[in-house]
């Protein structure tokens, strides 16, 4: 046990802590040693990305981008803003994640209250259905969905490219496809935790099933709805395939995807790449602070029920 | 909304509203017009929505693999005549010659087979145990480990593009971080940790598990909190150290969130494709089966049908976990 106390000093003045569990300190000690290494390890990636934003090109140039800092600024961030016109990208990530997430959490509920309270008859074939279409890997639809989506016409007014490719619309229905059979399936298993007698009580003051739908399930599930929420939004504004296949233009990419093109554009000047990452960061590291609890909620709801 | 309420109290009793208490479903046959269009518009709008861009594309991708087709021209039924140009031999059928291709002249294809099988195979020897570690360290409760959570878990909220963009910072060959500590960024002796074919794949990796392994973490995490203590408590008390105690007590009731790991790692290392898109488009040592789906189709000379054959050996890996998480999670329901 001394020699362990001698290795790592600091704690060897805490072995036994009240309140932890019966773990012994070296136990301890070593745990602590490689979780600290571990957050280092992980956090010096996004630092050092985070370092050389950070800096101007002008000493960077000069000194290398592994050197003591003589200036800081934030000036690379504005320019990559300005630039290279973050702000419109960053418009089409909000028109297509904002309405993707509220459409599917709208028709996955009412899938799962059908599924989970009327018997349809191939309830659990349903279920099955939607949930494995979310598993398929996203290339395994790509080539027939490609051709799907050069042929449906679309009125200008919804996409001037007059298509389901290339437009706004196209790249809202297949995320809310694609992600579809995983709400119906944390939400079918929410909802099934739901006693029965509400539902019994429900009927014998006469609702109708829109009611017991829309008055009774939804306000139940709020807690897994906030979750979900919190979830699509990540995955659908870090989507990077569809809107790469799905999309010719850069100019209608979302932000995500942007940040290819934004990579060629200032290829010459790595800081500015830095700041524009750092930028296109900020909306999901800005979820992950605030609503860090909904998200993990969200994905032990999917992973909780196997 | 409020009233539907009195509207369809005559309908629900005539449906004798004190239903025996062992129904837990009520058939579709005995709702009322009103309920029963509700249920058409709740359940078919979004089958129809997943049955035309998951399923009817899924499949399409089955039957597309074998014809010969460019895109371009309509398809038909008729059987490819050999020996003909291939501008008069389009939209046809064209047996398995495709995967015959693929597995023979194509000479991206075995290269990618195996990118994938390498990815697979470092997350389910490394980023899942080390996920695995992490969750149980921190499940343990030691001091800070909410802060340990947090850091760990932080590059699963960045999109993989933004990991690539990240990491060249690191792996650059003339200022990046590591090259600059390890002291090799002179154009002589500097690793190309990126750009060399029998590197790349493993640093692109190092980038996939720094990511993945966080994701596996939070999964067990979950997994943990659902453990019931006593179990613990009671293997300690016979004298089971920490060790055993993971992997006879713990280990085996996770059983679920172990299946729920595999299948995401299996899907995850099988839909890679951001992390080497966004490095260098996916050539030059870190071809994967996703890239040559992908160029197959959206690239200058599209082959159709010849993508759709990689799209269907995607296919076929991936419905391995599939099933073995359907199986899993449904067998109850079904026995019920």
């Amino acid at each position: 046990m001394t020699t362990e106390a001698l290795t790592a000093p600091g704690k060897a003045a805490t072995p036994s802590a009240p309140g932890r569990k019966r773990t012994r300190p070296w136990g301890q000690v070593a745990s602590q040693a490689f979780l600290i290494t571990a957050s280092v390890l992980w956090l010096l990636p996004i630092a050092f990305a985070l370092y050389v934003a950070v800096r101007p090109y002008s000493d960077t140039r000069k000194y290398g981008y592994v050197s003591l800092p003589h200036h800081l600024t934030l000036k690379n961030f504005s320019d990559a803003w300005t630039q290279s016109d973050m702000l419109h990208f960053f418009w089409n990530s909000v028109l297509i994640t904002v309405p993707a997430v509220i459409i599917v959490l709208a028709l996955a509920s009412g899938v799962a209250f059908v599924l989970t309270r009327v018997d349809v008859k191939f309830n659990v074939a349903l279920l099955i259905l939607f949930t494995a279409g979310n598993l398929l890997p996203q290339q395994v639809i790509i080539t027939p969905l490609y051709r799907l989506y050069l042929k449906i016409t679309l009125p200008h007014f919804v996409s001037d490219s007059g298509l389901m490719y290339n437009s706004i619309f196209g790249l809202i229905a297949i995320n809310v496809a694609f992600q579809l059979g995983f709400c119906v399936f944390v939400l079918s298993n929410y909802m099934k935790s739901v006693p029965e007698e509400m539902y019994e009580a429900a009927l014998v003051d006469g609702a109708s099933l829109w009611t017991r739908f829309w008055r009774l399930t939804i306000p139940l599930c709020r807690p897994a709805l906030a979750a979900l929420a919190t979830l699509l939004t990540t995955w659908i504004y870090n989507d990077f395939f569809w809107a790469i296949t799905l999309m010719s233009s850069g100019d209608k990419r979302p932000v995500t995807s942007a940040l290819a093109n934004l990579q060629g554009q200032f290829v010459s000047n790595q800081n500015l790449i830095a700041a524009a990452a750092m930028i296109a960061a900020v909306p999901t590291l800005v979820v992950y602070i605030l609503l860090q609890k909904q998200f993990i909620a969200g994905l032990s709801l999917g992973a909780s029920k196997g | 909304m409020s009233s539907t309420s009195h509207v369809d109290t005559a309908a629900a009793a005539q449906d004798g509203a004190p239903a025996p208490a062992s129904r837990r479903r009520r058939g579709v046959r005995r709702l009322s017009l009103r309920d029963r269009i509700a249920v058409a518009l709740l359940l078919g709008i979004p089958l129809l929505l997943d049955l035309a861009f998951v399923w009817f594309p899924a499949i399409g991708t089955a039957l597309l693999s074998f014809t010969k087709w460019n895109g371009v021209g309509s398809l038909h039924t008729e059987t490819c005549k050999p020996n003909v140009p291939s501008i008069l031999n389009n939209g046809c059928w064209y047996g398995v010659q495709n995967y015959h291709q693929a597995a023979t002249i194509y000479p991206e294809f075995w290269p990618a087979v195996r990118h994938n099988l390498i990815w697979l195979a470092v997350f389910v020897l490394i980023a899942t145990p080390l996920g695995m570690l992490f969750a149980v360290l921190i499940d343990r409760g030691i001091r800070g480990s909410r802060m340990y959570q947090s850091i760990l878990f932080l590059p699963v909220m960045l999109s993989l593009a933004l990991v690539g963009i990240i990491w060249e910072f690191m792996y650059s060959q003339n200022y990046g971080l590591i090259n600059t500590v390890i002291g090799r960024t002179s154009d002589s002796n500097a690793i190309d940790w990126l750009g060399n074919p029998h590197l790349n794949l493993w640093s692109v990796l190092v980038e996939a598990t720094w990511r993945q392994s966080g994701y596996v973490m939070v999964l067990y995490l979950a997994g943990l909190k659902a453990v019931d203590p006593t179990l613990r408590e009671a293997a300690l008390m016979d004298g089971a150290n920490a060790w055993q105690t993971f992997w006879r007590v713990i280990f085996p009731v996770m059983k679920p969130i172990n299946i729920v790991v595999m299948v995401v790692t299996v899907i995850e290392s099988l839909r890679a494709f951001d992390l080497v898109y966004i490095t260098n488009k996916g050539i030059n040592g870190l071809e994967l089966l996703s890239v040559l789906v992908t160029s197959n189709i959206v690239g200058e000379t599209q082959r159709v049908g010849f993508g759709s054959a990689l799209g269907v050996v995607l296919l076929i890996i991936s419905l391995v976990p599939i099933s073995v998480f359907l199986y899993q999670t449904f067998r109850r329901e079904e026995a019920s």
